[in-house]
This record gives structure tokens, sequence and C-alpha cells, in this order.
């Protein structure tokens, strides 16, 4: 069954047509890439499918949901879940609140509890602290729990954000270059914890990326984007050795 | 003892100490009044102190946690004074036991101003940044502005508006005006004692620290550190927001209400309760780290005490003044001596004081 669907997304800024007629199916369980050479029109299919833009025309189901034209809000809290090309951590929290804050709708309890320590207030907090360490521990930071998430070295800034998206619980997962600025063993790495999400937590995938070992290691679809339009997809092996797509990135002869 | 305090979570120890160094503070100057070893000036001031870090720390709650620069805090706090004080008045005869009616002066005081910080809170902070500041600065004219020139009296018939002049309040023999324009509030009952300043204080401090050591609190620093991943996660930014916005208004308007019952008539001029004001407070909330609480309270203290006691030196005082700015700011910001104040703090002397002691 297909988590994700989208039918014709669209989206024009002044005269610029930046997606056009973009179509998907990620099906539930899937690791989904989505290619493109720079300025494609990737990221802000993205922003599209989590409600930082609205799309001119087209329709995104989530699960069978008409998730279009909510907000960003609303859109995490039907289960659709993202990272930043460039990380966007909560710098000054530690990296336990960060995580913490991806917690937020899962576990409540109201202000007065909060402000006036009520039993509520210690209860409901140790539980969102086991539940944040369980996180934590598997993506590796346990140890730096207490530091404050914007002096981690980068490698772990790209773990810590994928944690904290976890946090919320999605049912589906966005990462926008997660590979970026890495040397190569932190993107084996990161290959690594990618899979390691989908196996550990049944989780759908839909990543941007670059890096084609990355891509050709882990996806097992794609679509390629170029100028906005879908230029090929379909399995993994095959987009690859498609002629559009290596002259799209490489230019013609 | 030392394992017993190594067992409470960090933020929680640091909040002990902060609330520790007020009622010590208290403490102290309440034994000085009592030796007599303190001027009369001083102890007039005492009050005002309380005023002026209730006022600081509300203000680093929208400035240094929710991140957003306001310029109008002075604005809520001349609403909390007036709302509170003209309970007071109209309350005077009614319930003659002052500290139970300076209790609910307070409460109205925060709710008056509370509300108020919502509904300005609402448009205004869709605006970020510069916007955000020019806007509440231009409310706090306003509110000053509109109270300065607001006419309110009582008689049998019950309140009478206007914005003209007390005569065209238009009320029966027996009435009497409360808020008289200009002349703002006369004959204030004097409930506000320091005693009540330190309580407020303390109260203060335990919401504001509370809050920030909470759900809400992460909420709204996650929308300081980065509001498109904080919409990315699921926070309502608009509800947090308004919510710092409102706590952070509601406490100004306590600080105006003891502000208020610390003096015999109160006016909105531009002294009290205008942009120098507004200023002022920011100042205190820079100096002392934004987002640092206790800076907030320290920077508060001695700024206000700075000036009386540098009065005996009048020519030289606003240089002494400037230059204790200036080398605060650099005590505080300067990553040099952050760096230094990392090293020589108490805490790092402590414990190598502590590791030399095992040794031998």
């Amino acid at each position: 069954m297909s988590l994700l669907k989208v039918n014709n997304l669209s989206i024009s800024f002044g005269g610029l047509r930046a997606v056009d007629q973009f179509n998907i199916n990620v099906e539930k369980g899937q690791l989904y890439g989505l290619i493109g050479p720079n300025g494609a029109g990737k990221t802000t299919v993205f922003n599209l499918l989590t409600g930082v833009y609205r799309p001119n025309e087209g329709i995104v189901y989530l699960d069978g949901k008409d998730i279009t034209n909510k907000k960003t809000m609303d859109i995490s809290k039907e289960g659709v879940g993202r990272t930043f090309q460039n990380i966007r951590l909560f710098k000054k929290l530690s990296v336990l609140d960060n995580v913490k804050v991806g917690l937020h709708n899962r576990y409540h309890y109201n202000s007065a509890a909060g402000i006036l320590r009520l039993p509520k207030y210690h209860r409901i907090e140790k539980e969102m602290n086991e539940e944040a360490y369980r996180l934590l521990s598997v993506f590796d930071l346990v140890g730096e729990a207490q530091m404050a998430a914007g002096n981690l070295p980068y490698g772990k800034q790209r773990k810590l954000e994928i944690a904290r998206t976890m946090a919320t619980n999605p049912k589906l997962l966005l990462l926008d270059e997660p590979a970026a600025g890495m040397n190569p063993n932190e993107t084996k790495e990161l290959m690594d914890t990618i899979k390691f999400v989908r196996d550990e937590f049944a989780m759908t995938i839909l990543l941007i990326e670059h890096d084609m070992k990355l891509v050709a290691g882990i996806c097992e679809e794609l679509t390629v984007l170029n100028f906005g339009k879908i230029l090929v997809s379909g399995k993994t092996s095959l987009v690859l050795a498609d002629s559009r797509v290596i002259t799209a990135y490489l230019g013609e002869d | 003892m030392r394992e017993r305090l190594a067992q409470i979570p960090k933020p929680m120890r640091e909040n002990l100490i902060t609330f520790g160094i007020v009622v010590v503070a208290f403490i102290v100057m309440q034994i000085l009044i009592s030796l007599n070893m303190l001027s009369h000036l001083m102890t007039g001031l005492l009050v005002p102190l309380c005023v002026y870090v209730i006022m600081a720390v509300s203000l680093n709650l929208t400035v240094g946690i929710l991140g957003e620069l306001s310029l109008g805090h002075a604005g809520f706090m001349c609403l909390g004074a007036f709302a509170g004080a003209f309970f007071t008045k109209v309350m005077e005869n009614v319930i003659t036991f002052s500290l139970f009616r300076f209790i609910l002066a307070i409460l109205i005081g925060a709710l008056v101003a509370g509300v108020f910080g919502l509904l300005i809170g609402l448009p205004v902070l869709r605006f970020r940044g510069d916007y955000l500041a020019i806007v509440t600065l231009a409310f706090g004219e306003i509110i000053k502005n509109i109270i300065n020139a607001l006419f309110v009296g009582l008689d049998d018939k019950g309140f009478h508006f206007s914005l003209r002049d007390s005569l065209s309040l238009g009320m029966g023999e027996e009435g009497r005006v409360i808020i008289n324009g200009a002349q703002g509030i006369v004959g204030m009952p004097r409930d506000s004692t320091f005693l009540i300043g330190t309580i407020l204080v303390i109260i203060t401090l335990f919401i504001v620290l509370n809050l920030i050591n909470s759900r809400d609190g992460r909420a709204i620093m996650s929308i300081r550190d980065n509001l498109i991943a904080s919409e990315s996660v699921g926070i309502d930014v608009t509800r947090y927001k308004l919510m710092a916005f409102t706590i952070s208004a509601a406490l100004a308007g306590v600080a105006g209400v003891l502000y208020s019952h610390n003096l015999n008539s109160v006016q909105a001029t531009p002294r009290n309760f205008g942009f120098n004001m507004s200023i002022m407070i920011l100042v205190f909330v820079v100096l002392g780290g934004i987002g640092n609480i206790r800076g907030s309270i320290i920077a508060a203290v001695v700024l206000t005490v700075l000036p009386e006691v540098l009065r005996g030196i009048s020519d030289q005082r606003m240089l002494i003044y400037s230059v204790i700015l200036i080398v605060m700011m650099i005590f505080n910001w300067s990553p040099k001596v952050l760096e230094w104040r990392e090293k020589h703090s108490l805490k790092e002397w402590l414990s190598r004081l502590r590791k030399r002691k095992a040794k031998v």
C-alpha cells in the first residue's frame, strides 16, 4: 500500500515554475531517493510536502489522507518528519532537550502543572526522559546528552536531527541531503544509520541526495528531477543507467 | 551533604542558588535597616529595586527566552500600575484590610496587563526582529499617553469616563475623580513594603524559572533557536509566542502595581513609564546576559543602586556610570573574558582545592 502519494504537484515563484507536475508514489517501508542537479527543485518538493509552501495545484496524500493545504505544524502531527539540508538544531538547548522538543506532542501536561511542579509534571518528565534517552542510545548520543546541541561535531549534529525527528513518531521520514558536507567515513556511517532507522522503526524514508554512492547503496527506487520536472523514475539500477540522467548531471558530449 | 546536592539535577540546583541569593540579600538588608546602617535614600530605594528586578526578569522572558525584542515593556508596567491603583482607590473604604486589598490589586494589575499583552501580542507577534521592536515601542507610548489623558470618576450612578477634562465627566454632587488626567491618581495608600516586594520577586522567579524548565519552556526556547525546525516538529509557534509574551506582560503588570503602591500619587509621565524606562530595563537584561535570569537580577540591582551611590560626585556621575556599563558589557560578553571566568570561577577553584586536599 502506498504511504505517500503525490499527484501533479506544482508551484511557481513569479515566472519560474519551480516544481512542475510532480508525481511520486512511495510504498510503506520503502527507501526512496529523490535526486537531480542543483536547482532542480528537490528541496522545494520537500517544502511543499511539509507545508512550508502552498502548492498552486496538486494533491498530497499521506496514508490515504489529504494533507495538501495543512500547516507545517499539523503535517508534523499527521506523521511527516523531516531534516534540513543546512542542519537546523535548537543550538542553545541541550542534546537531550532537542529530543524532548521532538516529543512535545506525544507527552502532555498543562502549563499550571509545569509552573507549580505538580506530581503530573514529575511523572511525565520522567517518562519523557526515559523515551528521549532510549532514542539517544539508538543514535549513540547518550554521552553528549547534556551538551549544547550547537557544540556537537558535524556528524553527530546530523544524527541528532534525525533523532529529534524520530521523536515525533513519524510515519514518513524526509531527509534533505543527509550526507552533505560529510567525509567518506561519515557518509558510510550515515548510510548504516539510515538503513538501521528503516529496519528498527519500520520507517518509510524519502531522501534527497547528491552522493551517488549513497543513493546507489541504499535506495530501492529513484525519481530524478531536472528543472522542476520529473526526468526519469523507477528502480535505482535502471534509473542510474539511463542516458538522460547522465546527460542531466554531466551535460551533453 | 555534597552527595545530596549533587543528586539534584543541574538546572534545579542553579535555580536554588538564584532563590538563595534573593533571600540572603533580603536578610542582609533587613539587618542593615535594624542596625540603622542604611541611609534614608537607600531605604527608599528598596521597593523600586524589587520593581526593577521583576521588570528585568519578566523582560528576559520575552527577549532572552522567546528571543523577540520588545521595547514597550514599560507600557505593561504602566497598565498594571494604574489598574492596581485604580482598584485600590475605588475599594479604599470598602476593603479596609490593606494587605488583602493589595493582593487583589496585584492580581488585577497582572490580569489587565496580561490581557493587553495577549491582545497586543496577537497581531504584533507576526512581526519579527526590528519590526516587532518598533511596534512594541509605539504601543508603550500609546498606553502611556492615553492614560495620561484619561479621566475617570465615580459617583452613585457608577463610573464616568472622559478624555477631555474632569468637568466633562458629568458627575453628581458626591462624585469623586479617581484618575485625574495628567495628575494621575493621588492620595494612594502606600501598601508596598520591601517584604512584599521580595516575595513578589521570588514568585516571579518561581514562575519564570519553572516555566523555562518545563515542556512549554522548551517549546518557547525552540522557537528562539530555530523557528522553522520548531514548526517542523509540530510546535504551535503562535501559541507559545503568545504564552511567553502574555506571562511577561502580566509580570510587568505586577511590577507596576508594586511601583504605584509605593508612591503617594502616580502619574503616567515619560520618566515613569516612557521609552526611557523600557530601554533601561532592556539594558539590565542585555548586561545581565540575554537569557540569564540571575544576571538580570544582578544587573538590575547594580545599575539601580549605582547612580544613587554616585550622587555625591554628581559631576562625574554619568561618566562613571557609563564606564561601568562598558566594563559590565565586556565582563559578560567578551569571549576572552568569558574564557578567563570559566578558568578562574569559584567552582573551579573549589574543585582544585578539593583535589589538593585529597592528595594530602
